[in-house]
């Protein structure tokens, strides 16, 4: 035996479980095994079903084989769960379960990362500065950007359990869907599209005059932006900000 | 004292649990500027300031991602202190917003760093477990996974309480001296925040097909809609 090959189900209260622990999959981030204990503390309740239960030979080797390096990106990290608990239930080598294991690791977090932090998050960030754009209320923009984000990332963190569950030591394949693949392009032009609207919509909020200032502060800022973009590729723009700050601060408190 | 402590008490609650949000749980992006400076200005009884604020921070806290093991700024118990910073100005009075925003970023700032800490705080304490982990001892796990909660609970309350007991008095000083125009000194807060937000778009989207062209496509919307309102 060495893939998932027929349907397997967890119990409902196990599943539930698990699902809830990964949202603390990160709680012991450490630069040693950055989340390989999360991933032990995640998959603890599917191996009480192993022979012995827990506490049992075959539930400590588990465990023992999983706190170690482990490393993904956390709302992906329910794929490498579900797909090792899975490998585990199904009595898998414990060799084979360690390679696919460091197999798994890298596309886990390049996947996730590109998807989440570098498209969905930025887009919905951007969602929300146009909801402020357009005058929403504090609690709409709020709201806005909490239901929109979050439908995707606890969908995300369920679709990678139950995936990497049903899919066992196969869900590579799961993990090469166009729709992950393409997603991020796609998002991407959307929030490309979508920052254009945004930002000066939000400038005009913030500064709160008339249009010519709004539009001359915009375009100003943006060519600055561009030109910081462009020029400085080791240049952190928030730190730049906050030496300007507090120049600015300093000088207008002082002069 | 005693009374500033009591004063400052929810706010350094909300500090933790959103500075635990970030990266320990849940994850949910309640950490967020525009979420967090917003619910921190409602907690005083001025959501619209937290929004102002928190929209300003988002825009400076676009381009960070939290990948990973990268260094980047904390900006769910920052955006709480600037948050309740700006909006504890009742009358919005010049400068409030720079000095604020300022604040916001110092706290972003040490924050980041006490997740560094924090981090090798965990680490040792994994070396110090690891003969209980290799033996498989849930115990250990869970442990392990509680120890690393509970720490960033604490370091978020604990950044958030050095801060509001460091900055009010200080923002509170710069208001009273404030001697620069208040409309400009709005706009250079704008700018530099509409700057860093073009460089991040930028950073992040130009590998997009035609991203140059939908985001002029975008601008040429947003600047319409401007004159149209």
């Amino acid at each position: 035996m060495t893939a998932a090959t027929e349907k397997r189900k967890l119990p409902l209260n196990t599943w539930l479980r698990m699902y809830l622990r990964l949202f603390a999959v990160q709680g012991s981030w450490n630069y040693e095994i950055l989340i390989g204990n999360g991933v032990a503390f995640c998959m603890e309740p599917a191996l009480r079903l192993l022979p012995g239960g827990r506490g049992g030979i075959a539930y400590t080797e588990a465990l023992s084989r999983h706190a170690r390096y482990f490393n993904a990106h956390p709302y992906f990290a329910g794929v490498a769960v579900g797909s090792l608990a899975r490998a585990e239930l199904d009595g898998v080598q414990p060799a084979l379960i360690d390679r696919f294991r460091t197999a798994l690791a890298g596309p886990l977090g390049s996947v996730g990362d590109r998807l989440v932090w570098a498209s969905w998050l930025p887009l919905c960030s951007l969602v929300a500065l146009g909801a402020y754009g357009f005058d929403a209320r504090p609690f709409s923009v709020v709201a806005i950007f909490l239901i929109l984000y979050n439908l995707g990332h606890l969908s995300l963190r369920a679709w990678g359990l139950r995936v990497g569950f049903d899919k066992g030591l196969r869900v590579a394949d799961s993990l090469g869907h166009p729709l992950l693949r393409r997603s991020p392009q796609y998002v991407g032009a959307v929030a490309a599209l979508l920052s254009g609207i945004s930002v000066p919509l939000t400038a005009r909020r913030l500064i709160a005059d008339g249009r010519a200032l709004t539009i001359t502060v915009t375009i100003i800022a943006i060519v600055g932006g561009a030109l910081l973009a462009r020029y400085g590729e080791r240049a952190e723009g928030w730190k730049l900000a906050l030496a300007i700050l507090a120049l600015f601060v300093l000088y207008s408190v002082i002069a | 004292m005693i009374a500033s402590l009591i004063d400052v008490l929810p706010v350094v609650l909300l500090g933790a649990i959103l500075g635990l949000d970030v990266v320990t749980f849940p994850q949910a992006m309640i950490s967020r500027p525009i979420v967090a400076a917003t619910v921190a200005g409602a907690f005083i009884g001025n959501p619209l300031a937290g929004l102002t604020m928190g929209a300003t921070l988002e825009l400076l806290a676009l381009g960070m991602l939290p990948f990973g093991a990268s260094k980047y700024p904390e900006w769910g118990s920052a955006s709480v202190v600037g948050g309740v910073l700006y909006a504890s100005q009742a009358t919005n009075p010049p400068g409030a917003l720079p000095a604020s925003l300022l604040a916001a970023l110092f706290t972003a700032v040490v924050s980041g760093w006490s997740m560094i800490k924090l981090r090798r705080l965990n680490a040792s304490r994994a070396a110090r477990m690891r003969s209980a982990l290799d033996s498989g001892s849930a115990d250990a796990i869970v442990g392990l996974q509680l120890f690393g909660l509970t720490a960033d609970f604490i370091r978020g309350g604990a950044v958030t309480l050095g801060a509001m007991l460091v900055f009010r008095p200080i923002v509170a000083s710069i208001v009273g001296t404030w001697h620069s125009n208040p409309l400009y000194s709005r706009a250079l807060v704008v700018a530099i925040s509409v700057a860093v937000a073009a460089g991040a778009i930028w950073k992040i989207f130009h590998v997009i097909p035609g991203a140059k062209i939908l985001f002029a496509t975008g601008l040429a919307c947003g600047i319409g809609l401007i004159l149209l309102r």
